[in-house]
């Protein structure tokens, strides 16, 4: 992808996000900031393709580089999503009476 | 764990099995694969409808599901489009990873969430500055060199930023974690000349960045140029974080949310992948809109945050006048006495509250005044936890349900006609002084009207004792306010014990 469509995806996601967030009620803001936190270790992608990669020259330190970094994002991706579902599992309406 | 709607489980297998049928005939070349991109662009799509699903408590669950789909949509499209070398060394790094972040989920109090999020903010910066080094040393698996096999201009300078604002994110969210986690005192360090030390270091890594842009070839020419961009930036974020002080940490806390954001999307324009870019975007925004709606909260401003060195000199002036002055004091048997009779009560909790783990007897509370016809409603400032939203966490796993939760401007106009407003373990955000009084160092600050109340009830271990920003309080002196010296969970269950 040449680098405009790039920018051009990134400024539009850069406005869904602003609306986006802005319509978040202030009551979950918390699981607002551990989601986030999950979503973005979408950067294990980058460390996929390091580790996945090898033989060339730079490419068994990029492995092991790539390596540790899926086991960071991985302690976030699951770490995140598994304590925001556990916190939206406490929010309950009032039931009693 | 209620199973997944059938609808979204068919829809990703359907999903996954599009992606991995053409995936093996065009290994390897990810970039002009169309199914892969449309993959991407799915996971990034998820992403959105994650969040947009935190509009309300009933759609946050379908909301995090989507975010998990996403998550996996964008994994497996990854390993199925490049050519792998060893697939176990990956399965066990996700199996190690993976077990680590569960068992932390599944155990981590509810109190610790802040330095849960700024620990795992540190992850994300750490892994972002991993793959910026990754792509540096093996720049060919990433399709990102020319054809003499170096590496393209514009790369580097996403690759330098990747990596700086990772390295940021890193090193600051350390600070915050080690801060918010008490290994490190709250107070905030200064030292001299910093502001010049920090712009100094900000500039240098810019100027940096930019000269890897020209350099011919960076690898052969300059082997040191994206180190010392990576080691200035560990620098920067450790030399930013240590003035700022632990009122302010909600902010800081917000900010490397966001910067982590920007970290992710300065990898994705490396790789050209649109789930990276939607998602950076995203995270960064998010990030940026809790720093301003946290910095509105306590009328500061972002700059004036950054400077740091906030709560060091406020107030201290003062100190010696305000002994005297008198007050009234109440007991549990008071307390109780009038909010049996009352029809309204207004509860404002603060960090006190969850620091005394107070917030399940006050629950308890909220349930024995309802047994007695009384309406509890309970009223949060966006600053009244350690991060944003975090007392409303703290009261939804006591079991107080959302709907008698109530955010600042919704609420502080029903003071006026309610009985009691109970404070528990807040401070700053009910001084009237934030309105009137130009000198304090909370002036401007949105605060809860408690005075206009019949009745105040102000929970608070001494009367020596003050808030975060070290002011002293009106409140406290006023005809129709009674204190209840105590530790606010002992106070609270002498009271259940006199409601009973």
């Amino acid at each position: 992808m040449d680098f405009i469509s790039i920018l051009s995806i990134f400024v539009m996601a850069c406005f869904v996000g602003y609306y986006v967030v802005w319509s978040v009620t202030p009551a979950l803001h918390t699981p607002l900031m551990a989601v986030t936190n999950a979503i973005s270790s979408v950067i294990i992608v980058g460390a996929l393709i390091a580790a996945a990669a090898g033989g060339v020259v730079g490419g068994e330190t990029a492995k092991w580089l790539g390596l540790i970094g899926i086991v960071l994002a991985s302690v976030n991706i699951f770490g995140g999503f598994a304590v925001t579902e556990r916190m939206l599992a406490m929010y309950k309406k009032k039931e009693r009476k | 764990m209620s199973a997944l709607p059938t609808s979204v489980r068919f829809a990703f297998a359907a999903l996954t099995t599009l992606i991995a049928a053409p995936a093996f005939a065009a290994s390897g070349e990810m970039a002009v694969n169309p199914l892969a991109a449309l993959a991407y662009l799915a996971a990034g799509v998820l992403f959105i409808l994650a969040l947009r699903g935190l509009s309300s408590p009933e759609s946050s669950r379908a909301g995090n599901r989507f975010g998990m789909i996403g998550m996996a949509i964008a994994v497996v499209t990854t390993l199925l489009t490049h050519e792998i070398a060893s697939i176990w060394e990956i399965l066990i790094a996700i199996a190690i990873g993976g077990s680590i972040g569960f068992v932390i989920a599944r155990r981590i109090a509810m109190t610790d969430m802040p330095q849960l999020v700024a620990g795992f903010h540190s992850l994300v910066g750490m892994a972002a500055v991993l793959v910026a080094a990754a792509a540096y040393v093996n720049p060919g698996a990433f399709g990102i060199t020319d054809a003499a096999g170096i590496l393209l201009p514009v790369s580097r300078v996403e690759m330098g930023l990747g990596a700086a604002i990772g390295a940021i994110t890193f090193s600051g969210s350390v600070i915050a974690f080690l801060k918010l986690n008490g290994n490190m005192s709250g107070a905030p360090i200064l030292l001299p000349a910093r502001h010049v030390l920090n712009l100094g270091t900000l500039a240098a890594i810019l100027g940096l960045i930019g000269y890897f842009y020209f350099v011919p070839s960076p690898v052969t020419d300059t082997p040191w140029l994206f180190w010392t961009i990576t080691g200035l930036a560990f620098a920067i974020g450790f030399l930013l974080i240590i003035p700022i002080g632990g009122a302010d940490m909600p902010v800081v806390v917000s900010m490397l949310n966001s910067y982590s954001g920007w970290a992710a999307a300065a990898m994705g324009f490396t790789l050209g992948n649109t789930a990276m870019i939607i998602t950076g975007a995203l995270v960064g925004s998010s990030g940026a809109i809790l720093s301003y709606i946290m910095c509105r909260a306590m009328n500061r401003s972002f700059i004036s945050v950054i400077a740091g060195g906030f709560g060091t000199a406020s107030g201290s002036g003062e100190k010696g006048e305000k002994i005297d002055r008198p007050w009234k004091a109440g007991s549990a048997e008071d307390a109780a006495f009038l909010m049996k009779q009352a029809e309204t009560i207004i509860i404002i909790p603060g960090y006190g509250m969850a620091v005394a783990q107070a917030q399940h007897v006050l629950r308890e509370m909220g349930d024995l005044l309802k047994e007695e016809g009384v309406s509890v409603k309970y009223a949060i400032h966006p600053v009244a936890g350690r991060m944003p939203g975090h007392m409303n966490v703290l009261l939804a796993e006591a079991n107080v349900p959302y709907d008698e939760v109530f955010e600042l401007e919704d609420i502080n106009s029903e003071f006026s006609q309610a009985d009691v407003a109970f404070i528990i373990g807040a401070n700053d955000v009910v001084n009237p002084a934030a309105k009137t009084d130009q000198s304090s160092p909370i002036y401007g600050m949105p605060v809860f009207d408690v005075d206009k109340a019949k009745t105040v009830f102000f929970i608070k271990r001494s009367m020596g004792g003050v808030g975060y920003a070290g002011v002293d309080n009106e409140v406290f002196y006023n005809d129709n306010t009674m204190m209840l010296l105590s530790d606010a969970k002992k106070m609270v269950e002498e009271i259940n014990k006199n409601l009973g």
